[in-house]
């Protein structure tokens, strides 16, 4: 095959977010080779997202040098397509494809936002809360352009800011969450300081609680947003809504390796260990908690798999102090049940395959959806309303199918005896 | 007529609700039964497969159940509503070579003598017909009545039908005893009749038919409309589909009416492991390929695969069992049961009601591999 390459390493890293970029500065101190594969075309995951219209942190920019290493080999924008046995990964970029050998993996492929459908969710101009942030990151101009933000948790404030910062008019961040739950919130954060200034900084006047959306409404594109605010209803005009609910760990390579699951993360042990011996993961797959979390747990996870076991224990206190952090925001941000009940009998729940509602409600469970009203079977293999029919039905997540991605024809063909040998 | 005794839970019971169990309960209820269907929720091969619906002649009984199957099959489709998606894309069988002209004029030959009407396309007509393909081939044989169907909402479609009187019930079929059958939770049910149409599942019901399982594998790619117009196939397709042992792999490919490509086949026997394998997914693209070389660059979303149930001789179990009243099987369809589950259901009806068979159901006797005589060496068939 003309543009198959082969590849190993000792240990892949898959995620160049904060997770990775630690597990990969770890296990870089024992000279061990290491590869770190990431779906974005420039390092920084989430949170540290790189672009046009991003002036870095000092911290980001340290935590990026570990890429230049000479035993360090970095793969940016190349995608994952399958595991072709234990120890092997198939990838694609946009020129090659690859199979990658390795000995030891670890997990850092952090969290996608979770949408829930309302009426007009579908409509040009609405997007996720953390969407918005990467879109005005890779370079997309919202300058004078009124933004209204909803949804829930800490991210709504990070993302207004942003909008904000890049010339958008805020006119509003939509809280879900009660008075009640925000003030517990906000002095629980007496605990983590660093917290309570970054929210400080964060937060705006416009913030307002126990609200939501009802519908956005628009023509071919958004023009204004319902929203209730306590008992009251009130009609916003804007151009852009960004509208997130939290965030849900990326668990769909764990689950085609084998990973065990639970509580819809990746399951690990104190060592970041999972279920399968080899295979450790870090960051937001095993729980969503934050970038300072994330760091942590994936120096952990480097030291460990590289054998230094004492080094990773000396982390054990500075993880729990975040991971106590990762609960509170959890406790505090818990979804009402309106919330869950915002779609109407025809608002698409699978946007690649247009299923709305009505359909899906009639069936038992994913398998039958599936096979029934085609729902997640689309490019996006079902990531999205995956996720949305597990919080609004409480299906089980779908079982990954491979090629876990949209994947060129000619790289899994590369797969086939003839040419591997 | 009823059947049904005061005690039996339905006049038949059928256990499997794909396309088999599906049809036939379709088709006994017409004639008034009340039909209770009974399935695991496992699902099977309808939920997996091509739904190529086509008429395949390696034998004379192949060809006359396929043929009278698609008749069937045209009747009926006028009715399908749009979720089972059925398009008369007719099928081009394609010629490589001289030699492979030839098959497809004996080919030809063979379906008219079944009323399956067929043309041969040159290789110029066929480069304009379908540009995709490489532009070398011979030609090509293509049959006009052969189509395409979504499986899975046509088994749901079928089991809505007749008035109410098909019921489908949740659970798990545990044993069974001539017109008895034993559920995990629940005890047994008894009926007149009790058809076994649980595909797989048939393995653990009756160890002692000898049916194997023959994995395949699909591709399925993202949407680009207007890329192929009919369901392509190789002339050496029937050659792989009844190699005895191996893997093979064929060049089949089907138009989704999405836009999308669906890409087979591949057959391989005696596993059970449901896993996508990377060796024989990429030896089936090559072929695929092969004959059509902009593949290559489209992008797959999702591949998976499936289990065809087959009998030694590649031809179904349609009948009573022979040691013991009451059972009937509907089992062994191969790679064939989508088209086939139209025919089989109506040869299965007749027999059940003594009414005159549609077609000469010898070939499909149970008694080939089924029951006490045909473990008696020089018994079988
Ligand atoms: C949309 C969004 C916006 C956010 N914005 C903020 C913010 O402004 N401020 C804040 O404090 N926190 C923000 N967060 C939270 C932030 O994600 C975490 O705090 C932190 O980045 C988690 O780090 P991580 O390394 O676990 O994951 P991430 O930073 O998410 O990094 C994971 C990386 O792995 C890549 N990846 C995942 N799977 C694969 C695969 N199969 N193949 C190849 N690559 C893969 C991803 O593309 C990504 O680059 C945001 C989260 C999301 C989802
Ligand atoms: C890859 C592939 C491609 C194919 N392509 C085509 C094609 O193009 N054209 C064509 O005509 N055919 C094709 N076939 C064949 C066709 O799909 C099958 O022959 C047909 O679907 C068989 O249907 P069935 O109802 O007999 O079995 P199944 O669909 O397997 O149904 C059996 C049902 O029984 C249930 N069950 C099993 N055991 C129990 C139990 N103990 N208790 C209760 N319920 C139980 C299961 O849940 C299942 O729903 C293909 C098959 C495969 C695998």
């Amino acid at each position: 095959m003309k543009n198959h390459k082969t590849l190993s390493c000792d240990i892949a890293i898959v995620g160049a977010g904060p997770a990775g970029l630690a597990a990969a500065r770890a296990a870089s101190v024992s000279q061990r080779s290491i590869a770190v594969i990431d779906d974005n075309p420039l390092p920084g995951g989430q949170i540290w997202r790189d672009g046009p219209q991003v002036s870095q942190l000092a911290m980001a920019k340290d935590y990026r040098r570990v890429l230049s290493l000479p035993t360090v080999r970095y793969l940016p924008g190349t995608r994952i397509v399958a595991s072709l046995a234990a120890g092997a990964l198939l990838l694609e970029d946009a020129q090659t494809s690859y199979r990658l050998d390795y000995e030891q993996l670890i997990l850092c492929c952090g969290a996608q936002e979770l949408l829930l459908p309302f009426p007009g969710w579908t409509l040009p101009g609405v997007t996720g809360a953390g969407a918005l942030q990467a879109l005005i990151k890779s370079g997309a101009s919202v300058a004078g352009e009124r933004v209204l933000i909803a949804g829930s948790g800490p991210l709504l404030l990070a993302s207004a800011a942003t909008a904000r910062a890049a010339g958008a008019l805020v006119s509003g961040v939509y809280e879900q969450t009660d008075r009640y739950q925000l003030i517990n919130f906000g002095v629980g954060l007496l605990r983590w300081p660093g917290k309570l200034a970054q929210a400080f900084k964060l937060f705006s006047t416009r913030y307002r609680w126990r609200s939501h959306v009802i519908e956005a409404m628009g023509d071919r594109r958004l023009e204004a947003v319902r929203i209730r605010q306590g008992d009251a209803e009130a009609v916003i005009a804007c151009d852009r809504l960004a509208c997130g609910f939290g965030l849900v760990p990326n668990t769909v390579l764990a689950q085609h390796l084998g990973c065990s699951l639970e509580d819809n993360a990746v399951a690990v042990d104190r060592y970041q260990q999972t279920s399968q011996t080899g295979i450790y993961a870090a960051g937001e797959c095993t729980g969503v908690g934050g970038s300072e979390l994330a760091l942590v747990e994936g120096e952990v996870a480097g030291l460990a798999a590289t054998g230094k076991v004492e080094q990773a224990q000396a982390l054990f206190t500075h993880r729990a102090y975040w991971q106590r952090f990762a609960r509170h925001v959890k406790e505090h941000f818990g979804l009402r049940p309106e919330i869950r009940r915002l779609a109407r009998v025809d608002t698409l729940i699978c946007r690649c395959e247009d299923v709305a509602l009505s359909v899906l409600a009639e069936e038992q469970g994913w398998n039958a959806a599936k096979l029934q009203s085609r729902c997640g079977m689309g490019a996006c293999q079902g990531r999205i309303c995956g996720s949305i029919a597990r919080e609004l039905f409480g299906w089980s997540l779908p079982e990954p199918r491979v090629p876990l991605v949209p994947a060129r024809i000619e790289t899994l063909m590369a797969c086939s005896e003839k040419d591997m040998s | 007529m009823s059947l049904q005794a005061r005690t039996a839970a339905a006049d038949v019971v059928i256990v499997g609700a794909g396309i088999m169990g599906a049809m036939c309960a379709y088709e006994l209820a017409s004639r008034g039964l009340s039909i209770l269907v009974i399935d695991n929720g496992t699902g099977g091969a309808t939920g997996a497969g091509m739904g190529h619906l086509v008429v395949m002649d390696d034998n004379p009984a192949e060809l006359a159940l396929s043929r009278y199957s698609i008749a069937l099959w045209n009747t009926l489709r006028k009715r399908l509503p749009e979720a089972c998606a059925y398009r008369n894309c007719g099928t081009l069988w394609l010629a490589a070579n001289d030699e492979e002209c030839g098959l497809a004029e004996a080919k030809q030959a063979r379906l008219v003598e079944y009323g399956a009407q067929s043309e041969w396309i040159s290789a110029s007509a066929l480069r304009q017909l379908e540009p995709m393909l490489r532009p070398d081939l011979a030609g090509a044989l293509k049959v006009f009545d052969d189509g395409i169907l979504y499986a899975p909402a046509t088994a749901r479609w079928l089991l809505h039908q007749q008035d109410g009187r098909i019921t489908v019930q949740e659970g798990d079929v545990t044993r069974v005893e001539g017109n008895r059958l034993c559920l995990s939770e629940g005890g047994w049910l008894t009926a007149p009749a009790i058809l076994l149409a649980n595909g797989l599942g048939a393995f653990r019901l009756l160890p002692d038919v000898p049916l194997r399982p023959k994995k395949g594998h699909l591709l399925i790619t993202d949407r680009y409309p207007a890329c192929i117009n009919h369901q392509l196939v190789e002339l050496g397709y029937a050659a792989s589909a009844h190699a005895d042992d191996g893997t093979s792999v064929a060049f089949n490919v089907q138009p989704r009416p999405t836009g999308q490509l669906l890409i087979g086949s591949s057959r391989q026997f005696d596993t059970l492991d449901k896993r996508v394998e990377f060796d024989v997914l990429g030896r089936m693209l090559m072929r695929a390929q092969d004959y059509l070389p902009g593949l290559g660059e489209l992008n797959a979303i999702r591949g998976w695969t499936g289990f065809r149930v087959a009998t030694p001789d590649g031809l179904p179990l349609l009948g009573q069992h022979p040691d013991q009243p009451g059972l009937w099987l509907a089992l062994g369809h191969e790679g064939l049961g989508v088209t086939t589950a139209s025919g089989s259901a109506r040869l299965i009806a007749a027999q059940l009601l003594g009414e005159a068979p549609p077609f000469d159901p010898a070939p499909f006797r149970t008694e080939r591999f089924v029951g006490v005589a045909s473990h008696t060496p020089g018994a079988a068939a």
